[in-house]
């Protein structure tokens, strides 16, 4: 290795100094650990997230009273939380389990069929030949910037025709697959699944959708993973089409969730136990598939 | 596929004839599969499409020219009534206000913090999982969740904001009443859920960076700032106009937030954070009972969304001229080598 002063000598001072870098830490900084202060940046934002989840804790094992007086009644959450969790589920306005039955239901149905029509369409879309393959793609893509509000009146004209308002098919039955879905699997079957492997598939004589279902499946699964997870989190939090549809006897748990806002006096302390209640699941799966939310986000620029 | 004979040894030595027409029938079946199983893999897809997606489109401009009472359904044919019903609604114009400024309240803070936290975390930092996975997670709290923390977390009396506020001497804000406080407030909760998901879409593109060009701008003599907004910058600009659109999408048609900001879910006593989505549910669903107007209101929002957009495209499409466009000729180059490969 050249001398630092040689290298500025021959290759200017800009040189030296990267040279000097690589010296000690590598060039381009990236591999080199980070100092403290973009851990304690870091730490700052994951606390920031942190923060109003807490917050609910603490409001949550509070009482009323203490709420309306001071901002934070106390420091740590306590046992009255359970109670309050209790007062939750026991609420009149609606029935806490049929709320948490109908969104396990409405996320899972929707989840499932998302990803077998997704991959259906993907592998399609990636692997088969088929006049019109591209436009009807370009399609596809096209619709994902269409608002959903744009439709949302006929939609409910047409569940009032069908005698469907109220009813879990009328929140389940539009969400049954998505262009997203599609796109996505499209992408990743691109790349995923090898010609090679469908045409021994096929030259053994397998049917089309033989070759899709132990073929391209097993294939698409880490992808077909992830996009079930985002479509859980989304229907799992999903409000403004379920408001419209569904009513207070048949609601999800943002909409009932909403309801404990209703009263004519504001509980604060229930309404967060509820909305911790509510968002619980969403952080345990976040516990363990945390990972691969991540990981779909950076794959595909998601936005669900 | 072996034939199967009753007498062994012979087979090998003469044959058995073939049987023509069972291969030629599974032959005709195995071309059909190939011809129409595409067009059936694709199929759920646009059939519900059609009847949940573009059916309800085009009737929503139907309803629109229409007198629609949600109890009463179809009434006379009122042509562009409706429209003109919603431009005269003081409550539309002020929805609009609304909706733009929680609209930019809330991209603009969000697209520059999850950049800058996309650049702390693109390096080599220990626990990396931990950290990406730390600044995601307000995604998995629901919106109605998020709205209903921070009513309370900016509530008018002894709210978290107005403590802090309060203990460094300033005046409490009154959230729920001043129009610009409530968009703020409001705005906050959009931050909090999105800032750390974008922040991960902006440290996927910072990853495809080459590293080559953060050396050859350091052999250039330029610091970690000047690298920053000379190499990153440019470099990501793609990704920056795709999250700034979708971002447009999803901002303009804010309603969770401001429907849980208070317990009337009205919009506040004089509309103060009514944004036009929730104006459409109220005139639909809730109120007035006019799906007629609510689906004119449809269309309003539809092409100011669209307008939005395509302003949002151009603006983006101008930062950072240099370096981008390059880059992007070049992954279009590969994406269309790699087509040819795929398709040879």
């Amino acid at each position: 290795m050249n001398s630092i002063p040689a290298i500025e000598q021959s290759a200017g001072r800009g040189a030296a100094r990267a040279s000097a870098r690589k010296a000690n830490r590598r060039v381009g900084g990236y591999d080199r650990r980070p100092n403290l202060l973009s851990y304690i940046i870091l730490g700052a934002v994951v606390l920031i997230g942190l923060l109003p989840i807490y917050y609910t804790l603490v409001i949550g094992s509070s009482d009323p009273v203490a709420i309306a007086q001071k901002a934070l009644p106390q420091l740590f959450p306590d046992a009255s939380l359970f109670d309050n969790f209790q007062r939750v589920m026991d609420a009149d306005a609606f029935s806490f389990w049929k709320a948490v039955w109908n969104s396990v239901l409405i996320a899972v149905v929707v989840s499932a069929s998302t990803v077998l029509f997704s991959t259906l369409a993907g592998f399609a879309f990636a692997k088969l030949r088929f006049p019109g393959r591209r436009g009807l793609l370009v399609f596809v893509i096209a619709t994902m910037a269409i608002p959903t509000q744009l439709g949302v009146v006929p939609l409910y004209i047409i569940m009032t025709k069908l005698g469907w308002i109220g009813h879990l098919q009328a929140v389940i039955v539009p969400a049954l697959v998505g262009a997203f879905g599609v796109f996505w699997m499209t992408q990743y079957l691109e790349e995923a699944l090898p010609y090679e492997l469908i045409e021994a598939a096929r030259v053994d004589g397998a049917t089309m959708f033989r070759t899709f279902w132990s073929i391209a499946l097993p294939a698409a699964r880490p992808a077909a993973a992830m996009l079930a997870l985002f479509t859980f989190v989304a229907q799992w939090v999903n409000f403004f089409w379920p408001s419209i549809v569904l009513n207070n006897q048949n609601p999800t748990l943002p909409l009932a969730i909403r309801l404990l806002q209703q009263n004519y006096f504001v509980d604060y302390s229930l309404i967060m136990a509820g909305v911790f209640l509510m968002t619980l699941p969403l952080l345990v799966l976040f516990a363990f598939a945390g990972r691969q939310l991540v990981a779909g986000i950076m794959a595909g620029a998601v936005k669900g | 596929m072996s034939v199967q004979s009753p007498v062994e040894p012979e087979s090998d030595l003469a044959p058995a004839p073939r049987q023509p027409r069972r291969v030629g029938f599974s032959q005709t079946l195995s071309r059909w599969d190939v011809k129409v199983s595409p067009y059936l893999y694709i199929s759920p897809f646009f059939i519900l499409f059609f009847i949940t997606g573009l059916f309800p489109i085009l009737y929503t401009g139907y309803v629109s020219v229409h007198k629609w009472q949600l109890l009463q359904g179809q009434g006379d044919f009122v042509g562009f009534d409706n429209y003109v019903d919603v431009f005269k609604q003081k409550d539309f114009w002020l929805s609009l206000r609304n909706t733009l400024s929680i609209f930019v309240l809330s991209s603009v803070p969000q697209v520059i913090a999850a950049i800058l936290i996309a650049a702390f975390l693109d390096q080599n930092l220990r626990a990396k999982t931990f950290w990406r996975m730390g600044v995601l997670l307000p995604y998995v709290v629901a919106p109605v969740a998020v709205g209903l923390i921070f009513g309370r977390v900016f509530a008018d009396q002894s709210g978290l904001v107005n403590a802090w506020l309060g203990a460094i001497g300033i005046d409490p804000v009154r959230w729920h009443v001043d129009p610009l406080a409530s968009h703020i407030a409001i705005a906050s909760m959009v931050n909090f859920r999105w800032t750390g998901y974008n922040a991960l879409i902006f440290l996927a593109a910072m990853q495809a960076v080459p590293r080559e060009l953060y050396e050859a701008a350091i052999i250039d003599g330029a610091g970690r700032v000047r690298s920053f907004f000379s190499v990153t910058i440019p470099q990501i600009r793609a990704t920056v106009v795709f999250v700034v659109i979708t971002a447009t999408i999803g901002g303009l048609q804010i309603f969770d937030e401001p429907r849980v900001f208070d317990s009337s879910g009205a919009g506040g006593a004089s509309r103060q954070w009514l944004t036009t989505t929730l104006y459409l549910y109220n005139t639909g669903w809730s109120g007035q009972y006019n799906l007629g107007r609510a689906a004119a209101i449809a269309w309003i929002l539809f092409f100011i969304i669209l307008a939005i957009g395509m302003v949002n495209f151009a603006a983006t499409q101008r930062i950072a001229t240099s370096g981008g466009r390059e880059m992007s000729r070049k992954a279009k180059r590969a994406a269309k080598r790699n087509a040819k490969r795929y398709s040879a």
